[in-house]
């Protein structure tokens, strides 16, 4: 204890809140956006759909994120008996916390993110390959026939696409020369990525749908075939945090297409954060509206989606954007 | 009737000697009686002949003849075995009967001739305890293994009153569950492949992709379908022995809740039904109102399915606009009936009140506005592509083989037979209506949407040229049998009061007799026949139901696709668990 104190006192405190700040403020902000989003999506899917939504708990239902953490909170929180319960009760707990990690090296205006860090972008491709674990584990674990099937098609989905969504950014990285996010915002200062590595976001927006699991790629969960996919036998809160991990992914996604493809802050007038944000929530929108128009693809037809289109034309894209750059000199 | 007994007597001189007796029915359909040594062979040469053959079997079912009073000119049976044989291509079905003896009656298996006789035949077992010799899988359907006794049969109850007090302590439960269990090998299945064990999975009797209480015993490897058992019965409430025990009045209402998607569509092959039992001709006005509900429900049908298959490939958003525009059908028939998905509207001789004020409008509201609606269904549906490659050539099957396993509408149309009741056979003044039938090409899913979507047109047609020519006139028949009567004709003085209180309260009765009237409803063939033993109820009720015969397909359907494959066909079968049970 006095050794950990003698560091902390030779901390500069006053340098240090600042800091601390910018950690608390992405935690929570991103917890909120999360839990805030259920209700969004909810609403937004309502009005594209000609009903009303959760509109009956407080103003315009705003309070319905509250009663639902409280139900969530409440409920048995039940294990099953042929489960195998560490693995279970972990599972859930990994993708909120990698999903959560990965805010950190996101920057949400000049001189706002937790982690300055120059392999930024393959921190973020760790950290998604861990959430990997999370839903495969999950469904290994419950033991149950169609958790398996869901999980099984996770990691195969999952894992495959994580090549794509790799390999669409490299043109973003050659185009910047660095991994780091705020650099890659810097670069976006002429023109943003999304015009000259229009194929790069458009192979990442499919990958990053894929990746959260989200309608056309929902077949983890496919409660029309496979009742609730890798979380059937989850509830309470070990599901809320599969919920919640499903929602911080979904800004997640909308975030780094910002920072990657759409200059990040960067704006006239309004300051950078509300740049950064109303660009997000634009995103966050997008992949919502994606839910709302799109039937579910087969297994056999994602895997073919992956491999013999976005694998080419990724690969297709790495190369032009290395020719054009050699062929400029720069 | 004359073309009737004509064709009969070529029925007859067609198969000889087999023939034990003819039996004039108040439908007009050919009936013949065939000893059960001669049947298999009769039905072979019937289905196998070179001229007007009969290629489906259009539904397979029995009687308990040992109460039955009027058998006039019949032969001596226990039992009988009906067989009722169809073709698209003839004017007329044809009804084979097979007379048995005694308690334990059994008879050869036709499986071999037809493959739908699986189902039907495990049917007439497992309700009146005929015992189908040959038959691969002879074993209860509707009701639970371990049932004591063939509902059925006369002597078994039908009320809860009249069976012992039910209980179910635990270890009963417990054994009665493991009963349940799927076990592969008694369906001839194999539990393990070479070097690797099958997946077993049961999908349902409660899931969100079986549209109601169904199981099927999936075999997987890894995600393929190698082979599926469906097992039926959870939604059985014994609507044929029910029929047994009300008066033919009171019946109306639980026809309803067959195919409880086609709400009044229902009532009408039951009252039609009656009607020809009892001689009652329904006046004009009567049966095109009938004819306007029929499609309305047909369009409410049909709403459903779109939504609800949009939903089994994972679509979010149809089922709820779907749903709307079904709620603007539903207003409709809450104006006119009074209720929306059972309204229990027809009346035998007529319906049960003439048209409300202002039902034009509501009706003209409805014809303009669904067509633009269905324009846009097809924009976001059918020119989707992943709904392209989710459904074309899945669960697809050619026409010849849906005749074989005796499936009818939508389905079959599917396949590109152009078989559709109101067209080739017009009942209830069908012939009146300009209309279209659409058929498909390939018989795979997406057909069979394309073909519904177009059947909703077809119907606003129907529904238009109703709107434009409802005729003048009364709305139920002036016959004495015609229940219940006109307000106007109960008050008038003591005789018809006393025959309104008699038919209120101990009910009609209907002259003996047999009638069937087959109609197509929103799924297929809707058949009902009817007994009568000179009595306010029916001695017997069969119900043939186009979902029956239907999900009998699903094996044949599903082998060698995919899970989420499943789902597209079980949703583009278009069932109602309500109308597989009955």
């Amino acid at each position: 204890m006095t050794r950990l104190g003698a560091m902390l006192a030779k901390v500069n405190a006053a340098a240090l809140l600042p800091e601390l700040l910018i950690v608390l403020g992405v935690l929570i902000g991103a917890l909120t956006l999360a839990g805030g989003l259920t209700f969004v999506e909810r609403r937004l899917l309502a009005l594209w759909q000609d009903r009303r939504g959760p509109n009956r708990v407080g103003p315009f239902g705003l309070l319905q994120v509250v009663a639902d953490t409280i139900k969530l909170f409440t409920k048995e929180d039940w294990v099953p008996p042929f489960a195998d319960k560490p693995v279970f009760v972990v599972a859930p707990a990994i993708i909120i916390v990698s999903t959560l990690m990965s805010f950190a090296v996101i920057p949400l205006a000049p001189g706002i993110v937790v982690a300055d860090l120059n392999v930024g972008l393959l921190f973020f491709l760790g950290m998604s390959s861990l959430a990997v674990y999370s839903i495969t584990l999950g469904g290994w674990s419950a033991n149950s026939k169609y958790a398996l099937l869901g999980a099984l098609r996770a990691a195969g989905q999952m894992v495959s696409y994580e090549v794509f969504m790799g390999l669409s950014l490299m043109g973003v990285v050659a185009m910047a020369g660095s991994f780091n996010l705020g650099a890659i915002v810097q670069a976006q200062r002429h023109v943003w990525f999304c015009i000259p590595q229009c194929v790069g976001l458009v192979v990442f927006l499919i990958a990053g749908l894929a990746e959260t699991r989200r309608i056309p790629f929902d077949l983890p969960e496919a409660e029309g075939e496979l009742v609730a996919g890798f979380h059937t036998e989850y509830s309470g809160m070990k599901f809320g945090m599969f919920f919640l991990g499903e929602y911080v992914g979904v800004a997640l996604i909308s975030a780094l297409t910002v920072v990657l493809f759409f200059g990040g802050w960067s704006g006239p007038i309004l300051p950078p954060i509300a740049w950064f944000l109303g660009k997000t929530a634009v995103l966050i929108g997008l992949f919502i509206l994606v839910r709302a128009a799109l039937p579910r693809l087969r297994y056999d037809q994602l895997m073919r989606l992956g491999w013999k289109v976005l694998l080419p034309l990724s690969l297709a894209n790495v190369a032009v954007t290395g020719a054009v750059i050699l062929a400029l000199g720069r | 009737m004359i073309a009737t007994v004509d064709l009969t007597t070529s029925i007859e001189a067609r198969l000889g000697e087999a023939v034990l007796a003819t039996q004039p029915t108040a439908d007009g359909v050919p009936t013949v009686w065939v000893a059960p040594d001669r049947l298999k062979e009769t039905l072979r040469l019937l289905k196998e002949a070179p001229e007007q053959p009969y290629v489906m079997l259009h539904d397979l079912w029995a009687i308990d003849e040992r109460d039955r009073q009027h058998r006039d000119g019949q032969p001596p049976a226990d039992f009988t075995v009906v067989y009722e044989l169809a073709s698209p291509d003839l004017g007329s079905d044809l009804r084979v009967k097979v007379p048995l003896k005694g308690h334990a009656p059994s008879l050869d298996t036709i499986t071999d001739l037809w493959p739908s006789a699986n189902w039907y035949e495990r049917e007439a077992w497992d309700l009146l305890g005929i015992r189908f010799i040959g038959h691969p899988h002879l074993r209860r359907i509707l009701m639970p293994p371990w049932w004591e006794g063939h509902p059925l049969r006369k002597e078994h109850p039908a009320r809860a009153t009249e069976m012992g007090r039910f209980e179910m302590p635990e270890a009963t439960q417990a054994a009665l569950s493991e009963r349940l269990a799927f076990r592969p090998e008694e369906w001839g299945m194999e539990r393990a492949g070479e070097d690797f064990d099958y997946l077993f999975l049961n999908f349902g009797p409660h899931h969100p992709g079986t549209h109601g209480v169904l199981r099927v015993a999936l075999q997987l490897d890894g995600q393929e379908i190698m082979d599926l058992v469906p097992d039926i019965g959870y939604h059985h409430r014994g609507a044929e022995k029910m029929a047994e025990r009300q008066t033919w009045h009171t019946y109306i209402p639980y026809t309803d809740r067959v195919d409880y998607l086609g709400g009044a569509l229902n009532n009408l092959p039951y009252v039609m039904a009656v009607e020809h039992l009892a001689g009652i001709e329904v006046p004009e006005r009567a049966q095109v109102i009938r004819i306007m509900l029929c499609e309305l429900y047909r369009i409410n049908s049909h709403l459903v399915f779109l939504g609800t298959f949009a939903q089994d490939i994972g679509m979010m958003s149809p089922v709820f606009y779907l749903f709307n525009d079904r709620e603007r059908v539903l207003d409709i028939a809450e104006a006119i009936t009074g209720a929306r998905m059972h309204p229990g509207w027809f009346r035998i001789g007529g319906i049960a009140q003439d048209l409300p004020e202002g039902w034009e409008e509501m009706v003209q509201g409805f014809l303009s506005y669904l067509p633009s609606r269905l324009e846009e269904y097809e924009s976001a549906l059918l020119a989707n592509r992943i709904f392209r490659a989710r459904t074309r050539g899945v669960g697809a099957i050619t026409a010849r083989e849906a005749i074989e396993w005796g499936a009818t509408g939508p389905l079959l149309r599917a396949c590109g037979v152009a078989w559709d009741l109101r067209k080739q056979r017009p009942y209830a003044g069908y012939e009146r209506f300009d209309f279209e039938v659409p058929t498909g090409a390939n018989g795979d899913c997406y057909d069979r949407v394309v073909v519904h979507v177009e059947e909703m047109r077809q119907s606003l047609r129907i529904v238009e040229q109703c709107l434009r020519d409802m005729p003048e006139g009364a709305y139920k028949a002036d016959h004495p049998l015609a229940t219940p009567p006109r307000r106007e004709r109960t008050m008038q003085d003591i005789e018809t009061l006393i025959h309104h209180f008699l038919s209120v309260s101990w009910g009609t009765v209907i002259p003996p007799g047999e009638a069937s009237v087959c109609v197509e409803a929103t799924k297929g063939h809707n058949r009902y026949h009817l007994i009568s033993d000179g009595n306010t109820a029916p001695y017997r009720v069969r119900i043939r139901t186009p979902s029956f015969a239907h999900l009998q397909l699903l094996p044949r359907l599903s082998r060698g696709a995919m899970i989420p494959d499943l789902a597209a066909i079980l949703g583009s079968i278009d069932y109602v668990l309500a109308d597989v049970d009955r």
